[in-house]
């Protein structure tokens, strides 16, 4: 089975983490711009490549980034969020 | 015998489907991108019904090499949004009709498809979508056990297993067909009318001005075109980015498999939502197995064991007796999965930069009324009323098409 290294639990098989998402820096829409609101809510960079996303490790309830490429699904780093670059998009 | 065995050697292979790759010109007056079998129908459509023959069909790879090739064939119209029914229902009547239309046969099956419930919620949701197909001319009806048992005499039916079945959603407008025939018929039909497919000639820009699109880059060189249209599944977002288009979809892989043959003995296609996975039998006796999509998204084929695991548990709490079966052949193909289920068609940001995306695990099953539709907003400019509530325009308004009734939909 894969594994992925949690950056609190070292090691752990792929079926313990849950995916979480892309990672995108905070940008509130105000809530009047409606279009802006949308693009937050359903929209992804989807990329093909290197990502960054959340990702939890489910029996401790760990949250952390990793650095992953979709192409060839391996894991580059991962780290907990307190390392997060500032003024990044998702995009390394 | 032997002597005409000799002479057709000599003779060499029987006349190919497709000429060889043209020499790519300088323009055309519609490119499309991706050369699966929704790009293809929508050349043979425009060619066909819209005289509309100076059309480019450029593939990174082959004919019908993505998702065309790597779907389960599954053809049926049972979904639950009035918009998703009344276009999968033309669908499926297209289908009916294509071999005529194409003169090759796409190895057609009306088989039937039955929807197991193994909870009561699962039956009030068969209701519902039963009631809306009928109302809009799709054979669809709520069946209890024992006609479920009568219709699929191997399926373990036993009330002390982990989820009994309770009854099923029985839609007899199911069907199967040779997925490949299909693109392979379109592409003939195109080309014979002119249309010019370019296998291994990969987009690798948009040229886009003044708001509308003018050329494509490709690794063969430039091509200027009035108009494209995007029809590339699993690398939607990708594509759609080479024109600046952002999409709201994940890239997922979905996983199958496909058993030794047996002689014939499962004639519908059966699917269970609570065990997230489906069968049916081809026609040459494999079982083919198919499943929800993987947990995470990625743009890579490969096959996991813990998805084949689930895949095979599932399967054999329906059908004991596949528990001895061999697995002849696995794989992986790479959905464009939307957040609502349902595809994104028709206009783009881009002036005369249309898309056909957002197929997620139902791209298959549309692919001749994608055909028509598409040709039709290629011809005209003007989008055609089936299309208009999958417009990519819906997600900055709030008003989706939630399908509950695709094939994923049910995680």
């Amino acid at each position: 089975m894969k594994q992925m290294h949690c950056p609190l639990n070292g090691l752990r098989n792929i079926d313990e983490f849950v995916y979480g998402g892309e990672y995108h820096p905070d940008t509130e829409p105000t809530e009047t711009d409606t279009r802006a609101c949308a693009r937050q809510v359903f929209f992804h960079h989807n990329r093909a490549g290197l990502v960054i996303e959340w990702w939890c490790h489910a029996p401790s309830s760990f949250w952390f980034l990793a650095e992953r490429d979709t192409r060839s699904n391996t894991v580059v780093r991962t780290f907990p969020p307190s390392e997060l670059p500032s003024g990044q998009d998702g995009t390394p | 015998m032997a002597l005409g065995l000799l002479k057709s050697a000599i003779a060499g292979a029987t006349a190919t489907h497709l000429p060889k790759r043209p020499a790519l010109k300088p323009g055309y007056d519609v490119v499309i991108i991706g050369a699966g079998g929704h790009g293809m129908a929508t050349a043979y459509h425009l060619a066909r019904y819209h005289g509309i023959r100076r059309v480019a069909v450029l593939d990174k790879g082959y004919l019908g090499g993505g998702n065309t090739a790597r779907n389960t064939a599954v053809i049926r119209s049972n979904y639950l949004t009035e918009e998703s029914v009344r276009f999968y229902r033309d669908s499926v009547r297209l289908f009916r009709e294509l071999s005529n239309e194409l003169d090759y046969n796409i190895l057609y099956e009306n088989r039937g498809q039955m929807t197991l419930a193994h909870s009561d919620s699962d039956l009030r949701s068969f209701r519902w979508r039963a009631e809306v197909n009928k109302e809009l001319g799709v054979r669809s009806e709520v069946v209890d056990l024992a006609e479920v048992q009568r219709r699929i005499p191997h399926l373990n039916c036993e009330p002390n297993v982990h989820f009994p079945i309770l009854g099923g959603l029985w839609h007899a407008d199911g069907a199967t067909a040779r997925h490949d025939a299909v693109v392979w018929g379109y592409a003939r039909a195109a080309c014979r009318l002119g249309v010019e497919f370019h296998p291994l000639t990969e987009v690798t820009g948009v040229e886009v001005k003044g708001g509308k699109v003018r050329a494509v880059e490709t690794t063969r060189g430039r091509v200027a075109c009035d108009t494209v249209v995007q029809a590339v599944a699993g690398m939607s977002s990708e594509v759609a980015r080479l024109a600046g288009i952002d999409l709201p979809i994940h890239t997922y892989p979905l996983q199958a498999m496909v058993t030794q043959p047996y002689k014939p003995i499962l004639t519908p296609l059966v699917s269970s939502p609570r065990w997230h996975v489906y069968i049916q039998q081809t026609s040459r006796g494999e079982f083919v197995i198919g499943g929800g999509s993987d947990p995470y998204p990625l743009y890579q084929t490969r096959s996991t064991l813990e998805l084949k695991e689930a895949l095979c548990s599932g399967i054999t709490q329906l059908f004991p007796f596949l528990a001895e079966a061999n697995i002849l052949r696995q794989w992986g193909g790479i959905t464009d999965m939307t957040p609502d289920y349902s595809p994104i068609m028709g206009l783009s940001p881009v002036d005369n930069y249309y898309l056909d995306g957002g197929w997620g695990t139902w791209g298959f099953k549309a692919t001749p009324i994608c055909g028509v539709t598409m040709a039709e907003l290629v011809s005209s400019g003007q989008v055609p009323e089936l299309i208009r509530p999958f417009a990519l325009e819906r997600f900055y308004a709030f008003e989706q098409i939630n399908e509950a009734g695709a094939t994923a939909a049910s995680h």
